[in-house]
């Protein structure tokens, strides 16, 4: 199975997505290139990795969002490729339209780094589909520019389609209904603030529910 | 000929920071007067952070060798061999003044400072930490520096990717007019892949590479030499401008030209930018240089010769390498949208000549401006040193042992730092293992796949003790920094020293100054861990105050195999309690001695090295029976100190702790004295004769000294006396909630 992970410019998470796709999950995993755009159908998964691409100068995941590569990336998601979003992969995904919502920055002006206990709100996703809806699972989490934005209607229509994976227990950025992670309608586009790829082999275990879940589905496909 | 425009005077030499005699030798060497621009070059060159013309002699006192030492002081960082062909490079450096200037920039550029000097080196950072000194909490500037200085660290390390690790933060009067900024940086590198900075081969090229050149930081190195007057503000252009986002690219561009084979030797543009990094490459490899200044990439127009020479504009480097090899490099550089330009050549003849605008600007031998001659600074021991050392003991004495408790614990030096440390991401690169801020962190190296290696990170410094008596207070230094090691498993390998000190005109400032260097060299020597790189920041003072002396250290242990981390908490509440060490120790330059009496008092006792280098080697030997036990170094604030930051750190709230002090012993000096070495173990009580037949191997004393409860109470007993039974829950909250107040 082949996987691909995107770098930008501020790419920082990309070597640690590599590492944990690569050596604790055990699939080929290619380093992708922002400015080429390369035929992306020999990949099963597509990583957007952390950091802060283009410096979050203008608004975080902005300026990525308008990459060369991007318009290959909806394709792909389009054609129902799957694409998972981490951190600053969250912002630019929400930014290129392909997830619902958008990130601001922490209620608190701040940069916070610590794990923190999340609440898995459905198993019905191949993102979650390991885990128990209503499971605590904590992750890391490593933002400044955390705190997502949506409407109330959208937020309770998200949530009747439950496209609503994550929450947080204990919000720390000042996200809307205390939102961690959401995936789009059809549900092969997800965005989490957390880190899974932090927490896969070393600090916990607890990112291989993510993993695991997806792998499945991938399996299948 | 050289271009004359505006020829100089010792009038104009003293307002750029040079002496007399220095105009005078400069004159005399050049068999001319210097023009603007080389009078620039020698004013940035001949200041005390670039030249360390104070500092050098009593520099040489540090032993730098072992059979570990790739690389000494001398290059960008240090090398230390880590086995199976890797090495790690390392640095600690100050960013004092411009920090207190204008503390957010000022902080960031230091982290940026320092992570170039590492991938200067061919590493790949993997872990900063920081030491940071600030002035008094009640100081109304104190806590918006607090603020900027965290958050230009966290916002320059966060954003380039660097996880900043571990730290010590300390707050003192002595600070109110001048905090400290301290950067230490850690990479990664095959041995192969080391890279030093050296223009060496006739004919190469040379390159300028990365951001361009601005206004920014024009003569910083030049402030940096010199002491503070309560008008600071006509200083603020001398202060960098950081940008995290270009340093995350210049990284990535230059591991990878290097990895190409594009570059030969390279240096970061620092302190007194592109004339430090020339005519220091040239001066290594005793080459000339010719330069063609119209090349620069600048962002301003109309600079001068002199703006664009002593310019401390950041992320810029200037890499050699052969003509032939320029277009790939160019292309790497393309690649990640920087910069890369040839603005010269490497010439024989040991002189650098520069051109600009069709005219010479610069013509000046590479010795004369890479060599200033050293200042003599005299040295006279302090006269009031005798009346420092002076404490009521018997005042201590006769006070109630909560009363002491109370206040020893009443300071913003005793706080949960967990308000400013999360402001750091501390986990990116995924090697970050278990507590970061504990005594010391620990991170894995995923790269090294043939056998398993950590590295452990420690920083420490009691500028207290250094005050009292210097040569103790670097003893310290050392011996601390290598306890938290060590009660991490982990083996000292290495040291790198970040010395701060006030004006080295004053002579009891440099006998402080040459009195703590010698106190390192010992420590280093009786411990077998060399001194491979460092920084000296001078005159620290404001309007003739001079700061404690701080000799902060930084140092890095290696763990090998696969055994367990220690905890650095009370992992149960059945746990025994022993003091590894005396059971007594000195009140001279405690933090109680200082709460209590409102001034740093008493004599340090001396630390005992040959005792600290026995438990550090037992520390190692218990590591490597992947027995359950905790550890934790006693320093700062003694026993009950180490003790309530163990309780606190434990997962079960109702967690206490019973000291029992035997009887006809001393109890101040148990709960409160913080001479060295000293470590607080806690283990399973079926541990304990395992523990003892080590101690006792190991010739390091063991003492029983209490046990944890589960009754959520600091308790202290003698005999059946009972002088202190308080709520831990209760101290923990203020404990938390001390930082609080600097980030609302």
């Amino acid at each position: 199975m082949k996987v691909g992970v995107i770098t930008y410019p501020g790419s920082n998470c990309d070597d640690d997505a590599v590492y944990t796709l690569q050596e604790t999950c055990g699939w080929q995993t290619d380093r992708l290139w922002h400015k080429d755009t390369p035929s992306l159908s020999e990949y099963k998964l597509l990583v957007l990795p952390g950091g802060f691409s283009y410096g979050d100068y203008l608004r975080c995941g902005a300026m990525a969002a308008l990459s060369p590569i991007m318009e290959n990336v909806k394709a792909f998601a389009d054609a129902g490729g799957y694409v998972l979003g981490i951190c600053n992969g969250f912002q630019v995904l929400c930014e290129a339209g392909l997830l619902p919502g958008a990130l601001a920055k922490n209620d608190s002006l701040r940069f916070v780094c610590k794990d923190v206990d999340l609440k898995v709100e459905t198993n019905d996703s191949p993102w979650t589909n390991f885990l128990k809806a209503g499971d605590t699972l904590s992750l890391p989490i490593a933002h400044g520019d955390g705190r997502y934005i949506i409407e109330e209607s959208d937020f309770a229509q998200m949530r009747g389609r439950h496209q609503i994976l994550l929450t947080y227990q204990n919000n720390p950025n000042g996200s809307a209904f205390d939102v961690a992670g959401v995936c789009n309608e059809k549900k092969n586009v997800f965005g989490l603030m957390p880190h899974p790829e932090r927490a896969s082999d070393l600090r916990s275990r607890n990112g291989m529910g993510v993993w695991r879940s997806i792998q499945s589905v991938l399996e299948k496909a | 000929m050289i271009a004359d425009t505006q020829i100089t005077d010792v009038a104009l030499a003293k307002q750029l920071g040079l002496t007399a005699q220095e105009y005078d030798f400069i004159c005399r060497k050049l068999e001319r007067k210097p023009n603007y621009a080389e009078l620039g070059i020698c004013s940035a060159m001949y200041s005390e952070h670039c030249s360390y013309k104070s500092s050098k002699p009593h520099l040489r006192k540090l032993p730098t060798q072992g059979p570990r030492v790739l690389q000494g002081p001398g290059e960008n960082a240090g090398a230390i061999d880590i086995g199976e062909g890797w090495a790690v490079i390392f640095k600690m450096e100050s960013h004092n003044h411009p920090s207190f200037i204008e503390p957010y920039q000022g902080a960031a550029t230091g982290v940026g400072g320092i992570l170039r000097d590492v991938f200067t080196m061919g590493a790949r950072p993997i872990a900063s930490m920081n030491g940071l000194c600030f002035g008094s909490e009640t100081n109304p500037v104190t806590h918006g520096l607090v603020r900027g200085v965290v958050k230009g660290i966290g916002d320059y390390g966060n954003c380039v990717g660097v996880p900043t690790v571990a730290g010590q933060t300390f707050f003192h009067p002595c600070y109110n007019g001048n905090n400290l900024v301290n950067a230490f940086t850690a990479g990664l590198v095959r041995h192969e892949n080391i890279f030093r900075a050296s223009a060496s081969g006739v004919g190469n090229i040379l390159v300028y590479a990365g951001a361009k050149t601005g206004r920014d930081g024009v003569h910083g190195a030049t402030m940096a030499s010199k002491e503070f007057s309560s008008e600071k503000e006509p200083e603020r252009p001398t202060v960098q401008v950081g940008d995290p986002f270009t340093e995350k690219l210049l990284l990535e561009a230059t591991l990878e030209a290097m990895q190409k084979g594009l570059i030969q030797s390279i240096q970061d543009m620092g302190a007194a930018g592109l004339t430090s990094s020339s005519f220091e490459m040239a001066d290594r490899a005793k080459t000339g240089l010719h330069l063609n200044l119209d090349k620069i990439p600048s962002r301003e127009h109309g600079m001068s010769a002199y703006e664009l020479l002593l310019s401390e504009s950041q992320e810029r480097m200037l890499i050699v390498t052969q003509e032939d090899k320029f277009d790939g490099l160019k292309a790497v550089f393309d690649k990640w949208d920087l910069d890369a330009e040839i603005i010269g050549v490497i010439t024989e003849g040991k002189k650098v000549t520069m051109t600009y605008k069709g005219e010479t600007v610069v013509d000046m031998p590479v010795d004369l401006v890479a060599n200033p001659p050293m200042a003599e600074r005299p040295l006279s021991a302090p006269s009031d040193l005798k009346q420092l050392w002076f404490m009521d003991r018997n005042q201590l004495m006769v006070a109630p042992l909560q009363q002491k408790i109370d206040r020893l614990l009443d300071t913003i030096n005793f706080a949960d730092p967990t308000p400013l440390t999360q402001q750091y991401d501390s986990m990116v690169g995924n090697r970050t293992e278990g507590g970061t801020f504990d005594d010391a962190a620990v991170l894995r190296l995923r790269e090294i796949k043939s056998k398993p290696l950590r590295l452990a990170f420690s920083t420490d410094c009691n500028p207290r003790i250094c005050q009292l008596d210097p040569r103790e207070g670097g003893r310290r230094a050392i011996v601390e920094s290598a306890l938290n090691l060590a009660v991490r498993g982990a083996t000292p390998i290495g040291v790198t020293d970040c010395l701060n000190f006030g004006n080295p005109e004053n002579p009891e400032v440099m006998w402080r100054f040459s009195e703590s260097v010698e106190g390192i060299a010992e420590a280093c020597e009786a411990l077998k861990v060399p001194v491979v790189s460092g920084n000296v920041s001078l005159y620290n003072d404001t309007d003739s105050r001079p700061i404690y002396p701080t000799p902060m250290i930084g140092m890095v242990g290696l763990i090998e195999g696969e055994q367990k981390l220690p905890y650095s908490n009370f992992f149960g509440t059945e746990l025994e309690l022993a003091i590894i060490g005396n059971l007594e120790a000195s009140l001279g330059g405690s933090q109680l001695a200082y709460q209590w009496f409102k001034r740093d008092c008493g004599q340090p006792a001396a630390t005992d090295l040959p005792a600290s280098q026995r438990m550090i080697k037992f520390l190692g030997q218990l590591a490597k029976k992947n027995m359950a036990y905790a550890a934790h170094d006693i320093s700062e604030g003694g026993l009950v100190v180490a003790a309530l930051e163990m309780a606190f750190r434990s997962p079960y709230p109702e967690t206490g702790v019973e000291i029992q002090i035997p009887s006809r012993i001393e109890i101040d000096e148990v709960l409160f004295g913080e001479t060295c070495p000293r470590v607080l173990l806690a283990y399973a009580p079926e541990n304990r004769v395992e523990i003892e037949t080590l101690c006792s191997r190991s010739a390091v004393k063991f003492n029983k000294i209490g046990n944890t409860t589960d009754k959520a109470k600091f308790k202290v007993t003698q005999g059946l006396a009972v002088l202190s039974d308080m709520s831990v829950s209760t101290v923990k909250e203020t404990w938390q909630n001390k930082w609080k107040g600097f980030f609302n």
